[in-house]
């Protein structure tokens, strides 16, 4: 791969993560003041979202926090919340599995869901890319989000409690996750894969460990994969 | 909260978050996966995604859990725009008009 090849990537993969801003900012805006109003101090609270950069998870650690869990219970359920990103490295070291190492141990630390929603997506449909190209259009991907999840939380933490309940900041997060989801529904498969994975993750909702979100995520993993194999029987037949 | 609790909780669970980020890409970079393998993953992101977000939808903490219409129609119209347009500034900012509008006519606040 050239140098201009690469930087074109770079910059079709910046492009694409680029809206993720408008999830991102308010996202950390809102764990900044939520982790500082919990008695956090901005040193904790900047450590916090760098060295784990995973916001749900964040957000889960820092419930369980207030109400002086246990740190085995603290530190499992944010695993937990996190185990899906197991699934998304699985499905990025098909694409990226060529590349060097120092790169891959680089992609393991900014694989999170928007980065890993862009990225595969793209790499889904042009199928023919190279993996320096993927590569460079990942770090693209990423470039734009990932260091402002940082300063959104600083900002968080400055602002404090300045922030109107009436921007229903609360509400960023879900919006965010169902405008990456409704696009990625592009077959039968993974609109039934979408539906068990509601189902079960309601009917579950009451296991500890946010368990629930895990066995239903196995159970519609299992059923995209039956729908899509049923499929494909009934089309060589 | 003491100090020594807050930092032992960050340290871990940013190591343990690591450790499940690289995991596979780590482990077997650069092998062939077998095909019932690769059908699983094509619906990892399908399979977690939806199940995260419903019961946040469903029951949001900042109506303590109460089902709340301005939230539940600022998610669908998110989905729906989504859907239709396959674009996600569109549908982050339909859903966010959608939510702001409902809590104005509602006079939730």
């Amino acid at each position: 791969m050239t140098e201009a090849t690469g930087k074109l990537y770079y910059w079709m993969g910046f492009r694409a993560g680029l809206p993720f801003l408008l999830v991102v900012m308010p996202f950390g805006l809102l764990f900044g003041v939520v982790a500082s109003e919990a008695g956090l101090t901005p040193v904790q609270v900047l450590a916090f979202s760098s060295v784990v950069f995973a916001g749900a998870a964040q957000f889960a650690a820092l419930q369980l926090m207030v109400d002086n869990a246990p740190i085995l219970i603290v530190v499992a359920t944010a695993l937990a919340v996190n185990l899906r990103m197991a699934m998304y490295s699985a499905s990025l070291a098909l694409w990226l599995g060529k590349a060097p190492l120092w790169q891959r141990a680089l992609v393991g630390y900014v694989n999170v869901d928007q980065s890993y929603a862009v990225s595969i997506n793209k790499f889904e449909d042009a199928p023919d890319l190279t993996t320096g190209q993927r590569i460079a259009y990942f770090f693209g991907a990423v470039s734009p989000v990932c260091p402002m999840w940082v300063v959104a939380t600083a900002l968080g933490v400055w602002l404090g409690d300045g922030i109107p309940e009436w921007m229903a900041l609360d509400f960023a997060v879900p919006i965010c996750f169902l405008a990456i989801i409704a696009p990625m529904m592009r077959t039968l498969a993974h609109m039934l894969a979408a539906v068990a994975s509601i189902v079960f993750a309601l009917l579950f909702a009451g296991l500890p460990y946010n368990l629930g979100l895990l066995i239903a995520a196995v159970i519609a993993l299992v059923v995209g994969a039956q729908v899509e194999l049923w499929f494909e029987r009934r089309a060589a037949q | 909260m003491t100090d020594g609790y807050i930092w032992i909780i960050i340290i871990v669970l940013g190591i343990g978050t690591y450790i499940i980020r690289f995991s596979f890409l780590g482990l077997i970079g650069g092998q062939d996966l077998p095909e019932w393998i690769l059908r699983h993953l094509r619906y990892t992101a399908v399979a977690v995604l939806p199940g995260l977000v419903a019961p946040l939808v469903l029951w949001p903490a900042a109506t303590q859990g109460e089902v709340d219409p301005a939230r539940l129609c600022a998610a669908l119209v998110t989905f729906g725009v989504g859907l239709v347009t396959r674009n996600v500034v569109a549908a982050i900012l339909c859903g966010g008009m959608t939510l702001f509008g409902m809590i104005w006519a509602l006079g939730a606040y």
